[in-house]
């Protein structure tokens, strides 16, 4: 089944800003990624997922239903994050998560039962009886992501959950949703404009600039043989890296670095045993991992 | 974040396969949240001292114009006067509480946590106005029950006298339901233009007081028409107008206001004023929920 799909999908506020222009696409469940710079439209295209904004033109499906005319179906089966503050500051977690839930349609009972749980889930324990206002943002984003999923949704759509946290608490999030994505069986898709935090959890990675689609993929087709080798030694560098080429090694220049790509793990010899052999000084030899901001940063001149 | 020591069995995320309620019950859910917000139930202390200091001092009326009633046997004030001569704690009361209601939601930002849930746009403020408008119903009402009990149980008329005491409250408790439509309908909507709950709070009072200087103007003007039309300018004034119209006497030959054979026009202005705030009022959130 596919999780979400658009199909040209455009969406023009009035005075001619456009938010979204031609974007088709389609994704299958899992956890999926959305990047892109601030103002990309991916806010906009998450309230077009809700069916709280109308598409200028185009389609678009969201757990085989039409947002557009089937809203309140889809919203019985989507959790929603949003990005800023929205939590009242004098009532308890658990309170205002079992009030969304039973706005969510829940029974009385099972609002406050499921909101225990959701809350525990995201590991808000005694405290879920304190006043929210007097949490930190940490606590709030978990008190966010807790209301989302009261309801136990199918899809998850989580606008920037990382915001404002600090570098632990950013990878606490983030284990958070890696573990509702594939221990729930709850599909997530991730906003961000930190590719380098999604792709760390995702399945899928689509990237839009400008309202338009850059690329939308799984995160292994992505990233897959694309593993290479640095090498740095302090001198001759053109004699190694004739030296390599002769060998048959895909060899690039990367300032004072050489690329090489890894092929197995006879590389490592092949390129040790020429170092040893021209007798020059070795600094470093690494595996790196290209991230995908490098395949998009290699893409974007192109847009420009 | 510290791990609890405590013994937590983890017994992992368990997907919900029950019932989930349709548009009614969550409406319902809604509208009891809001009517329990209007009196600080489940809130803290501090937003509960407003509304019972309020719902203390109309209570106390009521009891002191029932002994005085049933001791000297001299009527105070009539069920209908009850509502009349309370209108300017149902101002305060409104001037607080529906800031709480809906203002409160803007300013946290809460509302796409709401309008990204399944219920319709428009339930969530007809929701809020519902629960308004039966917590002052409830505020004017109550009391009037308390004077109705005192009144028909120690009367000695029997049941003759039971049947005609209520005759008197059913008229009051409509009239009660008049005030309340028209002051939560103007108040809800006033207090939902902006999430600073002392702007909205201010401009409840003014739009409720502030008014009542023009009705003054217009009613020295040197027109009759002029005059007896004055009582449309502001809202308690066009309230008791109608009440003077409906109810006539049971308001007392004193509290009458002189509104000549215009009556029906202050009744037709009630309606229109109430229906043209929940218009707005509907408009207002349609244009939030897309925010």
């Amino acid at each position: 089944m596919t999780l979400i799909a658009t199909e040209s999908l455009t969406k023009t506020y009035g005075g001619g800003v456009t938010a979204l222009a031609d974007l088709t696409v389609a994704v299958e469940p899992g956890i999926i990624g959305l990047v892109g710079a601030n103002g990309a439209g991916k806010s906009t295209l998450i309230k077009i997922l809700l069916g709280l904004l109308a598409p200028t033109s185009g389609r678009v499906r969201v757990l085989g239903l039409d947002p557009t005319t089937d809203s309140a179906q889809v919203r019985a089966r989507v959790g929603y994050m949003p990005e800023h503050d929205a939590l009242p500051p004098d009532l308890s977690a658990a309170e205002l998560v079992t009030h969304l839930g039973r706005v969510s349609g829940l029974p009385r009972t099972v609002a406050r039962e499921r909101a225990s749980e959701a809350l525990r889930h995201v590991g808000l324990y005694e405290e879920r009886y304190r006043p929210v206002g007097g949490y930190s943002t940490g606590m709030k984003q978990r008190v966010k992501l807790a209301q989302a999923l009261v309801h136990d949704p199918d899809l998850l759509l989580l606008d920037e959950p990382t915001n404002g946290l600090d570098p632990a608490g950013r990878d606490a999030m983030l284990a958070l949703v890696h573990r509702i994505g594939t221990e729930f069986g709850i599909s997530v898709l991730v906003c961000s404009h930190l590719l380098g935090e999604v792709e760390r959890i995702c399945d899928t990675l689509v990237a839009i600039d400008g309202g338009r689609l850059l690329r939308a993929d799984h995160i292994s087709a992505m990233t897959s043989a694309i593993d290479v080798l640095a090498v740095e030694v302090s001198e001759g560098i053109e004699d190694l890296a004739a030296r390599l080429a002769a060998l048959d090694l895909p060899v690039r220049r990367d300032g004072r670095l050489l690329l090489v790509e890894l092929v197995d793990d006879a590389t490592y010899d092949l390129i040790l045993g020429a170092v040893a052999e021209l007798d020059l000084p070795l600094h470093r030899l690494d595996q790196r991992r290209h991230r995908v901001a490098e395949l998009f940063a290699t893409r974007e001149p192109s847009h420009a | 974040m510290p791990e609890p020591t405590g013994v937590i069995h983890d017994i992992g995320y368990q997907r919900y396969t029950g019932p989930r309620l349709g548009r009614r019950a969550v409406f319902g859910a809604l509208y009891l949240h809001g009517l329990r917000t209007a009196f600080g139930l489940g809130r803290s202390a501090k937003a509960k001292i407003f509304p019972w200091l309020v719902v203390g001092i109309v209570t106390l009326v009521a009891a002191a114009a029932t002994a005085v009633r049933s001791q000297i046997g001299e009527v105070v004030m009539t069920y209908a006067q009850f509502a009349d001569n309370m209108s300017w704690l149902v101002i305060f009361f409104v001037a607080v509480v529906a800031p709480e209601l809906v203002s409160r939601d803007l300013l946290s930002g809460v509302l796409p946590l709401y309008f990204s849930r399944p219920l319709p746009r428009s339930d969530y403020p007809v929701a809020k106005l519902l629960a308004l408008a039966t917590a002052l119903w409830l505020l004017l009402g109550g009391p009037q029950l308390v004077m109705f009990l005192g009144a028909a149980f120690t009367g000695g008329d029997g049941m003759r006298g039971v049947w005609n005491e209520l005759l008197d409250l059913l008229p009051g408790l409509l009239y009660a339901g008049l005030w309340a439509a028209v002051f939560a309908s103007v108040g809800l909507l006033v207090a939902s233009l902006t999430g600073k709950r002392a702007f909205a709070a201010g401009g409840i009072v003014a739009v409720f007081l502030m008014t009542t200087p023009i009705v003054g103007v217009l009613s020295i003007m040197p027109s009759q028409t002029i005059n007896e039309l004055a009582f449309l300018a502001s809202p308690s004034t066009l309230v008791g107008s109608v009440g003077a119209w409906a109810l006539g006497d049971l308001l007392g030959p004193q509290a009458s206001v002189p509104i000549g054979g215009f009556g029906p026009v202050y009744a037709v202005a009630a309606v229109l004023l109430v229906a043209g705030c929940v218009a707005l009022l509907l408009q207002r959130y349609r244009k939030v929920a897309a925010r």
